[in-house]
Order: C-alpha cells, then sequence, then structure tokens
C-alpha cells in the first residue's frame, strides 16, 4: 500500500507538469474518441442492418434500374416472405446546404419490412392514403422545425420540376442506432409524374428489398433471384443488406483509412509526450530508488513505481478525455447530423481509449524504469545532493 | 574487556576498480580489517581515498572486485543481487550526507519505508516507527513532510529510519556533512547513545575531525591503502 501511496504522490508531485501531461492525454484521448466515433458512424449503416433482409439491384450498377414487374416474380423465390422497392430521389429542400436524404417508397411494404422505424399507426394510415404524402425522421423534422400536415417542396435533382409532399407522419427509431435523419414519400407519386412526362423510364425501381423466411436462408435465396433474371436485359445482384451498406463504405474507405491513421498517430504523439515526462520523472527519481534499492526494495517494486505512475497519469487523462468525448459527440452530432445521422461513442470506442492508455503507459515506462533498474545503487546515490 | 567481543565484520584482501571505458582506475588495494561488535568506527581520508567506495562494499551496495567480506556469519561477496537486497533489509542501517528520505512520504511513512519489507502487521509497522521517531526526539513531527523540516531533523528521520529493523551494522556515510554546528552535534550525540546504549556498530566516512573525535577508532585511507589505526578511544 505504501508503493501505491508513492506512485500517486509522486504522480502528482510536480503539479504542473501532470497537469499538463493529464491535459495533453485528456485532448489526444478526446480526439481520438471523435474520430473512432467517426468510423464508427460510417458503419452505423452495416451494424444496423437486419441478417433477414436482401437487397437486389441492377447487376451493372446501383444507378441502372430494374422493372418494376420484378416485384411478383421475386415474391414467388422460395424463402421470400415480403418484397418492398424503392429509388433514391435526390431531391434538395430550398438548397443544397439543406442535404438529407430521400427515398420513394412503397409504403405498404417498406415499414413492414423496416419495424426499426416506429411510426403511429394513424400516421401509417394518412401516409398510405395520401399519394403526396411523407414520413420524416424525428431529428430531420426537429431540424426543419415540421410538424404534420405542413407542406414540403423538394427540387428534384434526378426526376426534374418542383415536388410537393405532405408531411403525414413522423417516425422514430426503434433504438439510437437508428437513422432518424431520412424522408419517404410514396413511390406511386413519382411513377405518375414519370409517366407523364417521361414515359420511357416508368415503371422501374432503383432496388428492391427482399424479407427473407429466416436469416439462413439469405444466401441461398440471393442465389435463387440472381438465376431467376439470368440473361434478362435486367440482370439482378442480389446481397445481404449488410453486404450492400458495406459496398458503399468501400467507397469511401481511403477517407476512413486516413481518419484511422491519423487517430492512431494522436496516440504515437501523445505516447512521446508522456514517455518524456517520464523520463523527465524518472530521471529526477533516480536517488529515491537508489535509495529503496539500499533499503532493500527490488526490481519489482522499482518497476511497479514506474509503471504504476505513469498508468495514474495516463488513465486520469483517459477518464478525463472519454467523459469529455460524450458531450463532444453529442455537439459534433448536433452540427453535422445530415453526415453522421448515427454518431454515438460505442462500448468499443471506449474500450480502445482505455487500451491506448495501457499502451502509452506501458510503453512511456519502459525505458526509464530500464535505466532505473540499470543503474548501481551507488551511481544513484552519487546524483542527491 | 575487548577479548571477550565478536569480531562482527571481517574483511580479507579487500580490492576494487573502476573502469572507466578502457581505463582501469584501482580505488581500493588490499584492505584487511576487523571490526568488533558495538564498535564505533571513523574512516577518514582525502577526497577520491576510497572510504565511501570501503563503506558501500561493508553495507553490500557495491561489489569487491576480490576479496571477501564478512558480515557475522555471512560473506556476503557471495550473495546474489536479491539476496544481498534481503541482507542489507535486515542487517544494515543506512544514514547518508544528505538524508535521502522519500519527499512524498510524510516522516512516520519514511521510517516505516523498511518495515515494508518484513512480515510485520500495519499496525506493527506504524507502531514501531513511531517508537523509532520517538527514540530521536521526533514524536511531534510524525505527520510533517521531509520539506517541512530542518536539515537536522531530517537527519534525526534518517535516523529513525536507520534503526528501525533493529539492525546489526549502522553505517552513515558523513552524516554532518550538510549540517550546521549545532545539528550535526546533535546528530554525533544520538549516534555516540545508539552505540553505547543500544550497542549498534557504527561504520561512519567523514572529513570532520570533531566527528571522527566521538569515534572509539580512527582510521585512515590514502589513495585506497588503509592506515593503522590513528587513535583507539575507550568504548
Amino acid at each position: 500500500m505504501l508503493l501505491f501511496k508513492i506512485l500517486l504522490r509522486n504522480a502528482f508531485h510536480n503539479k504542473l507538469r501532470s497537469f499538463l501531461t493529464i491535459l495533453g492525454i485528456a485532448v489526444a484521448i478526446l480526439a481520438f474518441g471523435l474520430l473512432r466515433t467517426v468510423i464508427s458512424s460510417f458503419y452505423a449503416g452495416v451494424e444496423a442492418a437486419s441478417a433477414s433482409r436482401l437487397v437486389t439491384r441492377n447487376a451493372i450498377s446501383i444507378i441502372f434500374p430494374l422493372p418494376i414487374s420484378y416485384a411478383e416474380k421475386i415474391r414467388q423465390v422460395e424463402g421470400v416472405k415480403m418484397v418492398s422497392w424503392g429509388n433514391w430521389f435526390g431531391g434538395i429542400y430550398i438548397n443544397e446546404k439543406n442535404f438529407f436524404p430521400n427515398f420513394c417508397v412503397d409504403p405498404l411494404t417498406y415499414f413492414a419490412l423496416y419495424p426499426e422505424f416506429i411510426l403511429d399507426e394513424t400516421q401509417k394510415k394518412e401516409f398510405l392514403i395520401d399519394r403526396k404524402g411523407a414520413v420524416a425522421g424525428r431529428k430531420l423534422a426537429a431540424k426543419y422545425g415540421w410538424k404534420i400536415g405542413d407542406s414540403i417542396v423538394l427540387k428534384g435533382t434526378i426526376f426534374p420540376g418542383q415536388w410537393d409532399f405532405v408531411l403525414r407522419g413522423i417516425y422514430r427509431g426503434r433504438d439510437r442506432t437508428v437513422d432518424e435523419t431520412q424522408f419517404f414519400f410514396n413511390w406511386s407519386y413519382l411513377n405518375e409524374a414519370v409517366k407523364r412526362l417521361a414515359p420511357g423510364f416508368a415503371n422501374q425501381v432503383g432496388f428492391y428489398m427482399v424479407g427473407v423466411t429466416h436469416p439462413d436462408l439469405a444466401a441461398d435465396t440471393a442465389v435463387r433471384i440472381d438465376r431467376l433474371f439470368k440473361n434478362s436485359l435486367a440482370e439482378t445482384l442480389t446481397e445481404t443488406e449488410k453486404a450492400f451498406n458495406l459496398g458503399f463504405i468501400a467507397m469511401s474507405q481511403a477517407i476512413v483509412t486516413a481518419i484511422q491513421m491519423v487517430s492512431f498517430v494522436i496516440i504515437l504523439i501523445i505516447m512521446a509526450v508522456v514517455a518524456n515526462t517520464m523520463a523527465m520523472t524518472t530521471r529526477e527519481r533516480t536517488g529515491d530508488y537508489a535509495i529503496m534499492k539500499t533499503l532493500g526494495f527490488g526490481a519489482k517494486d522499482i518497476s511497479i513505481l514506474i509503471f504504476g505512475e505513469a498508468l495514474v497519469l495516463t488513465m486520469t487523462g483517459c477518464l478525463i478525455g472519454m467523459v469529455l468525448t460524450f458531450p463532444a459527440a453529442r455537439l459534433f452530432a448536433a452540427q453535422l447530423s445530415t453526415y453522421f445521422p448515427v454518431f454515438l461513442v460505442s462500448n468499443s470506442t471506449l474500450c480502445l481509449d482505455v487500451a491506448a492508455a495501457f499502451l502509452m503507459a506501458f510503453l512511456a515506462a519502459v525505458i526509464p524504469t530500464y535505466d532505473a533498474l540499470r543503474i548501481r545503487i551507488a551511481d544513484g546515490l552519487r546524483r542527491i545532493g | 574487556m575487548a577479548g571477550t567481543k565478536k569480531t562482527i565484520v571481517e574483511i580479507k584482501h579487500l580490492n576494487k576498480s573502476y573502469r572507466r571505458e578502457s581505463l582501469v582506475v584501482p580505488v581500493l588495494h588490499d584492505i584487511t580489517f576487523d571490526i568488533e561488535e558495538g564498535e564505533f568506527l571513523a574512516l577518514m581520508g582525502p577526497s577520491g581515498s576510497g572510504k565511501t567506495t570501503l563503506l558501500n562494499l561493508i553495507a553490500g551496495i557495491d561489489k569487491a572486485d576480490s576479496g571477501t567480506i564478512r558480515i557475522g556469519d555471512v560473506d556476503i561477496t557471495n550473495l546474489s543481487e536479491t539476496e544481498l537486497a534481503a541482507w542489507r533489509a535486515n542487517s544494515v542501517g543506512f544514514i547518508f550526507q544528505f538524508y535521502n528520505l522519500i519527499p512524498v512520504l510524510k516522516a512516520v511513512e519514511n521510517v516505516e519505508l523498511p518495515l515494508h519489507l518484513t512480515m510485520l502487521s500495519k499496525k506493527q509497522r506504524i507502531k514501531h516507527a513511531e517508537m523509532a521517531l520517538s527514540m530521536v526526539g521526533l514524536g511531534h513531527r510524525m505527520d510533517h513532510y521531509p520539506g517541512e523540516m530542518s536539515g537536522g531533523e531530517q537527519q534525526r528521520v534518517a535516523i529513525a529510519r536507520a534503526i528501525v529493523t533493529d539492525p546489526t551494522l549502522l553505517v552513515a556515510d558523513e552524516p554532518t556533512g550538510d549540517l550546521d554546528r549545532a545539528s550535526a552535534e546533535d546528530i554525533l550525540s544520538m549516534m555516540e547513545r545508539l552505540n553505547r546504549e543500544m550497542g549498534k556498530t557504527i561504520i561512519m566516512v567523514t572529513h570532520d575531525p570533531r566527528a571522527a573525535s566521538r569515534a572509539h577508532i580512527l582510521r585512515h585511507l590514502d589513495k585506497g591503502y588503509l592506515n593503522d589505526v590513528a587513535f583507539q578511544n575507550p568504548a
């Protein structure tokens, strides 16, 4: 216990140096935590994906559509429980700064396939009967101050023109990992307009969402669907929702990798700072360690003192950094909810914070400990005075 | 009386040199002498004569090149580092010129420190430490940190730490070198009392002839050679 008392008091003996070191560690852990959360938010869609949902798209590319007639054929494939469909609409609200994901979907099946989007039954009925009806996520509605019954106009980019909607429902997520910034409207509304304006592009969908009877059947079902449309004009590629979402992340893999590297570089830099602090403190305490060795304390005791002191500093900084990460992440999420709809500090990020603090302490203390153990008692005592 | 005393330190043909890169600097040459139990020996000599090195070898904090040092029944030249550390913890009390207290520990905690290597309970450790501090007249300064005490008081805490484990041998390296005259006298009187009343064997390195005059035996070292006994006060 006395060793613990010594290392604790040693850690805070030079108050300014300890404060600055802990501050540096806290800021580094905060930055590390936020960057790891950015990476996690990239994968939020993957994490939230259901194992019993498949996505069927055009085999050439997601930008090529599929005929609506495929819906009935897919529904009859063995293992398929439900089929829904939709299109990426890409509309702009007022101006381009107000980006949010907006899709036209089949309202009857889409919300049945996505139980994680919780919509009030009355609102759902209103949405189903109003061809111009739309449903927005809770965060999105709050951001623009929309209320049920409000009229919303989106400017089409893929489908030109002004598109009028009436907000009929506001969904909320089943849990915090569900994206509440999306906007859905009726696919039929879009299709009828396309029939009028460009009949050649009517009756087409961007993707099918397919619910399977059991997650174990997902792979076989995907093969059966794709086999069904082999050698057709629009061959399909069916994959699990998770794989589909991962495909999108792969497009931004370079950015994710860069963020990952920066997060580790931050830890490396602060590790060097902590190592410097530990080298200074150990050098100052050479005499103390020499006297302890003189009194009969061994290498294990001296190692505990140095590693313990490093651990106290890094863990204190780590705890402060971890605590600060939560309000910082909330602030971050509020400012960038459009780009990072799910921005949550995960348990794995917190575990990585703690692991980084342990690693920092260990690596920062290795050389000072080696030096302290190697020095002869007589030489250590000579440094006092 | 002298004939009945037991030899506690037996040094034979001790040699020690330091290596500075390729250069070998001899420090001690063929040192042979005995110290009897309950003796108070002063070692004097000019700087670089090897007196601190000799003290370190006797105290087991440095290793000789050749020769033997027997303390009681133990030949410490044959002990490993770990065995030597355990032996030091049980058998030697150290008093240094600059006190060498741990600055982040209170007086009582500094004195308690060596007892952590014993089997004593926490309660017993504190009791022993408080007793040792009371013996050196610092019963009222137990909760003070070294930085809050004068040099003389810090040296008294160091003496309390040196005697708290009841060691066979007390080694003191310039114990009054950093003190004013009054404090130095006080510390020397305390050491004399430890020798006389508790029968502690003391080996003291000093530059100060006044300090050396308190010892029973004075030996001079010069360029690594031990001279004959300079004087012998009655114990």
